[in-house]
This record gives structure tokens, C-alpha cells and sequence, in this order.
């Protein structure tokens, strides 16, 4: 299929798809057992210019579009969702500052992050505020010219090797959701610590932590907006990184349709390879359709994004649930086609399958998506 | 530090078909990619602009497509890429393609270092880099696999031997066949694929180059392909068993047959 890629898009994908092949995927399987943190695999991308794709060129960006984003992002995930998502946490972590932040806070925080010497993460995920971030306990209260930072965020993708992240804390808890407010916190600030580190099914080359404040003391100037708009920052960065999600997904699901294809041309029972049989052939097309109608959803909704549509918020919410419930189905087909093989740890598919689980799960589960989605379209028809 | 790096187009199989007729490489229909030891070549370059400052120029000769491979190696951080594309060259071997190329690198302007490939992939002849040094009379240090140090006028590098290796320092301008062992080449950044492509490629044919007619193309060649044939694979050895005195006597018997 033809996507009508420019120029700059094409570049961005090939180059992507080369740091892929020649970095990424003789690297999965090492970062899949052993949890560590893949630097060397980020230091190419870096080198690439590939963390300046979310960042604009005044602050040290490069060619910054939501579509470049995505398709970076996807390519990364066709070879490893794991170590994509270490990257596109990153742009997570980086998109409050880059549509809230003040020049002083750009200047000073975008062009390490553009050129990967830092990764960011974005923190608001708490033991009781999952779904429901009104459930949000970690505070921030302001004392002259700081904020003190006291509470527990978990699940943090890129906890721990992150430099710089943005934290959601309540400055005014009688407010409910409109008493969050958005806060930038650097390693090493005092009180800022970090937990265990989680032991997960999937994407484990990426890390996953706990965060812990206990007055922990920041610079008011670290506030990001106003105080009281944590919520509105938190949902216009999710409608601008949900695309994100949707591309690793899209890669992941491509990759394992990729190696399924491979494998059922190779295998031979019956006398022939499998892939002669119909009952095959009509699972490959079904897997290779569904894919194809996600990454039309996920490059409109790029687009979108990119050409400056201010409500994303529906289109965002289905890029991000159809292309991980198709993720879902297309990974374990795949298996289903290694058969006995895809079971055992000694072929690539069953990771697949793995790192797909997370993307029905993070950034907003497929039901609240679904919730999203809906309402949308009901006030749409109600107008 | 100026640097002029040698590179040559190949076919990416290793593949490839022989034309039986001409006994030379059908290039039709096969992807063309640089020369995998080129690779090496160009990062060592570009390494070394990082440390000392310079420009790098890119030199290839081949037909009018090779432009994109100085793409590519712009887009790894040479600044310059030059063509060296004419009819008249076609069918050089490797004294021809040496002579042709030292006469372009003449109208290029002062250098410190020619770094090429230890050999092409396709040729594995590894003639042309110490042609090149030839033609230009420069020092050559060819498999080299790492530069130690670097000093004005003088370099010191390690070349890679069967066993081992030795250091050899060689005074500037020299020219230096690097091996595999010296880098891992780099992926292009996008700014460097950006700039690679609007970067200016010069062409140079004949008439731009002041050269001997006799001395290029397939008449300047003293190579002559006679044939290209895949040598007969080696069969196996004979394993005799037995008493001693019994294999001594088959032995002895088995060598006459032979000498006989």
C-alpha cells in the first residue's frame, strides 16, 4: 500500500527501519531476558537524530511531527516493542513541556531531551489512581519559592533512567480534578527517590518504577502552566502521544504478521509448506487487512495532529484501542501459526505477543478509550 | 586534516552472475551497495574530522548511479563527493582504475590522508588503494586496523599482519587500506541524510582529468580476464585402518600409484 509519504517521511521511516534491522532486533532477545536498560540501542537512535522528531527545531528538534513520530515509532516496535516504547516514553514525558511549557523551561529543559542526552518520562499513575486519576494522592505545596513534593507515583515507564520528568500533584485537594497541577522534577532533586523496579510480562527492556517523594523540594518555576491545569496537561499530552501508542502497536503487530509470513513459507507438513493451505492463507489475510485499517486510522490521526486540528481527543482514543486490540489478535495468531514452536521461548513470536498486552493496557485502558470515544460522539450528536 | 576517501559501488550478493562471454560481473537486476570495507573507510574518516577538523572528500569511479553511494557516505559526515564517470573508463582494471583515480585526486587540491578499503568485494583484488599511492608517489600502510596517533606530518598506526600486528609510523600525505577491525561504521543521522540530499556531487569525465588515452579504460588495462570458473571442490582425504605394518605397506603402495 501506498501511504503518500513525503519526502522528509520516507527518510524517517527508512532511516528508522535501518536502526531496526541493524540495532534493535539482534538486541531484543538480550534486553527481553536480562531487563536492563537498552543505552546503547538509545545512543544510536540519538545519534540519529530520532528523539528530535517530538521536539520543535527552535528548542533543537528536527523534522518534529506527530506522523514522523509515529512512524519511527512504528518501525522501532516491528523490531522490539520494548525498546520502542523506551523512546516513545520519552516523547510522553517531553510533550507537557513542549505544549506548556514557558521559553525559559523549553530552553532549559528541550534541547538535551531533542538530542537524547536525557530521556524524560511522564509520572501521574498511582497505587489507587489508575483509570481514575481523581484518585491522585501525591500533593505539592507551595512554600515561598518552591514546591514540596510528598507522595508515591508507580508504574512509571522510564522511572529511574529518566533525567527529567513530569509529575502530576494535587496543590489543592478540595478542587478534585482541577486541584492537579503539572510539575517538572529532576533526577537528583532532594527527596526524590525511586522504588522497586517492576518485573514485568512484556516490553521489560524497558524500565518500569516507583517514584518516591518525600519532601522532595523543586523550584516554583517548575511548575508547567498554572497551577490547577495538571488534568487539562495530562489529556492534551495523551491526545498527542496516544497516536505514539498506537504506531508501537501497529509495529509490533506488522512485525509478527512479518515473521509469521516468513515462517508458514517454510514450514512443511503434509508435504508442503504450510502456507499453501487455505486455512492459513485466510488467517494471513485477515491479520494483514486488520493492520492495514489500523495504520490508516493511526496516520489520519497523525496527521491531524500535525496539521493542527484542535480536538484529537476521539480520533486519538481510536488510533490508540483499535491498533492495540488488532496488536493483540494478529500477535497471537501469529503464534498460533509457529505452533508448538511459537510456544518456546527460542523463537522471537511469543515476545510479541507479550509486548503487545501492555499497549491495550497503558495510556488509558481500551475501556476508558471506549468510554472516551463514546462520549465524544454523543455530545457530537447532541450539538 | 583533508581527507580523501576511495570508494567503489558493488553488487550486494555476493551472488552475482558471470557473463560467460566477457567473463565479467552481470550487474543488471542487482542491487548496488558501497563496497562493505569502503564502509569502514568512510567512518574512519569522518572520526578523524571529529577529532583534528578538515573536510572529507569522497572519490568514486563508476557509472553516473554510484552518485548515490557519495550520498550515502555524506549522509555519514563527508562534506564532499566527487564522480569520476566517462565512457572512456569503462573496462579498467585495477592499474587503470588506480591511475584514473590518482589523476582525479590530483585535481582535488592538498590532502593529508587517502584512506580507502582494504579490497572491493566483488574484485577482492586489493590492488587499487597501493595503486593509488603509487600513481601519487605517497607512502601507503595498507590493513590498517587502528590509528594510534596522530601528529603534525606524521601518523602512527597498527597494521594487521596474519599473526599479530605492527606499528608503523608514516610521514603525511599517505594513503591507508583499513580492515575491518579499525570501527563499526555508523547509521547516517537525519541531518546528514538531509544535507546529502541537496549536497553537490562533482563529475569529472575525461576531458576534466589530464591523463594518458593509453593508460585508461580497457586498452589502458594490461588485465586480461581469460576465464572465471569456480575452482573443483577438494575431496576428502583417505583414512587407512589396520595394523601398522599393513597401513605402512598400503601407504607405500597408494604413493606409487600416485607418483606413477
Amino acid at each position: 500500500m501506498d501511504y503518500l509519504l513525503t519526502e522528509e517521511q520516507k527518510m524517517v521511516k527508512d532511516l528508522a527501519h535501518k536502526i531496526a534491522e541493524e540495532k534493535i532486533r539482534p538486541a531484543a532477545a538480550k534486553y527481553d531476558i536480562s531487563e536492563e536498560y537498552p543505552w546503547d540501542v538509545l545512543k544510536v537512535m540519538a545519534e540519529s537524530d530520532m528523539f528530535g522528531l517530538f521536539i520543535p527545531e527552535e528548542y533543537g528538534g528536527f523534522a518534529n511531527s506527530v506522523m514522523n513520530l509515529c512512524l519511527a515509532t512504528e518501525e522501532f516496535s516491528r523490531a522490539c516493542g520494548g525498546i520502542a516504547v523506551c523512546y516513545a516514553a520519552s516523547a510522553l514525558g517531553t510533550f507537557p513541556i513542549v505544549l506548556f511549557g514557558t521559553d525559559e523551561q523549553k530552553k532549559k529543559y528541550l534541547p538535551d531531551l531533542a538530542k537524547g542526552k536525557k530521556v524524560a518520562a511522564f509520572a501521574i499513575t498511582e497505587p489507587e489512581a489508575g483509570s481514575d486519576a481523581s484518585g491522585i494522592k501525591t500533593v505539592a505545596k507551595k512554600e515561598g519559592d518552591y514546591y514540596i513534593l510528598n507522595g508515591l507515583k508507580h508504574f512509571i515507564t522510564n522511572g529511574g533512567d529518566a533525567e527529567t520528568y513530569v509529575v502530576i500533584a494535587m496543590t489543592d485537594k478540595t478542587k478534585g480534578a482541577r486541584g492537579a497541577s503539572a510539575f517538572i522534577v529532576e533526577k537528583g532533586a532532594p527527596g526524590f527517590g525511586f522504588g522497586k523496579k517492576e518485573d514485568k510480562f512484556g516490553i521489560r527492556a524497558s524500565s518500569t518504577r516507583e517514584l518516591i517523594f518525600t519532601d522532595c523540594k523543586i523550584p516554583a518555576a517548575n511548575l508547567l502552566a498554572k497551577e490547577g491545569l495538571g488534568f487539562i496537561v495530562t489529556m492534551r499530552t495523551f491526545d498527542m502521544s496516544r497516536p505514539g501508542v498506537a504506531a508501537q502497536a501497529l509495529g509490533i503487530a506488522q512485525g509478527a504478521l512479518e515473521l509469521a509470513v516468513k515462517y508458514v513459507r517454510e514450514r512443511v507438513q503434509f508435504g508442503k509448506p504450510i502456507s499453501s493451505f487455505q486455512g492459513i492463507q485466510w488467517m494471513l489475510a485477515d491479520m494483514a487487512t486488520e493492520i492495514e485499517a489500523a495504520r490508516g486510522l493511526v496516520y489520519s490521526t497523525a496527521r491531524m495532529v500535525d496539521a493542527g486540528v484542535k480536538d484529537v481527543a476521539k480520533e486519538s482514543a481510536m488510533a490508540k484501542m483499535y491498533a492495540s486490540d488488532v496488536a493483540m489478535k494478529v500477535t497471537i495468531d501469529a503464534l498460533q501459526l509457529f505452533g508448538g514452536y511459537g510456544y518456546m521461548k527460542d523463537y522471537p513470536i511469543e515476545k510479541y505477543v507479550r509486548d503487545a498486552k501492555i499497549t491495550q493496557i497503558y495510556e488509558g485502558t481500551n475501556q476508558v478509550q471506549r468510554s472516551i470515544i463514546a462520549l465524544k460522539l454523543i455530545k457530537e450528536m447532541a450539538k | 586534516m583533508n581527507i580523501i576517501v576511495c570508494i567503489k559501488q558493488v553488487p550486494e550478493t555476493t551472488e552475482v552472475r558471470i557473463n560467460p562471454e566477457t567473463n565479467t560481473l552481470m550487474r543488471e537486476g542487482v542491487k548496488a551497495i558501497i563496497n562493505p570495507f569502503d564502509m569502514y573507510a568512510i567512518e574512519e574518516a569522518v572520526r578523524l574530522k571529529e577529532r583534528f577538523g578538515g573536510k572529507i572528500s569522497v572519490v568514486t569511479m563508476g557509472p553516473p548511479q554510484a552518485e548515490q553511494d557519495l550520498r550515502e557516505a555524506i549522509s555519514m559526515g563527508a562534506d564532499l563527493g566527487d564522480l569520476v564517470c566517462d565512457r572512456a573508463f569503462a573496462g579498467s582494471d585495477t592499474w587503470a582504475t588506480s591511475y584514473t583515480l590518482a589523476g582525479a585526486i590530483k585535481k582535488l587540491g592538498a590532502f593529508d590522508l587517502i584512506i580507502c578499503g582494504k579490497q572491493a568485494s566483488d574484485g577482492d583484488t586489493a590492488q587499487v588503494g597501493p595503486g593509488i599511492s603509487t600513481h601519487l608517489n605517497i607512502p601507503q600502510v595498507t590493513y590498517v586496523k587502528k590509528v594510534e596517533e596522530v601528529t603534525v606530518g606524521s601518523m602512527r598506526l597498527e597494521r594487521m599482519l596474519e599473526e599479530g600486528y605492527e606499528i608503523i609510523e608514516a610521514p603525511l600525505p599517505a594513503l591507508l587500506t583499513v580492515v575491518k577491525e579499525i570501527n563499526e561504521p555508523r547509521i547516517p543521522s537525519l541531518k546528514g541524510l538531509m544535507r546529502a540530499k541537496s549536497a553537490k556531487i562533482t563529475t569529472f569525465t575525461q576531458k576534466e582529468l589530464d591523463l594518458d588515452p593509453q593508460q585508461i579504460g580497457l586498452c589502458g588495462s594490461p588485465t586480461q580476464v581469460i576465464k572465471i570458473f569456480t575452482p573443483a571442490p577438494r575431496v576428502g582425504g583417505q583414512i587407512l585402518k589396520g595394523e601398522i605394518g599393513e597401513i605402512a605397506k598400503q601407504l607405500v603402495e597408494l604413493i606409487k600409484d600416485e607418483v606413477n
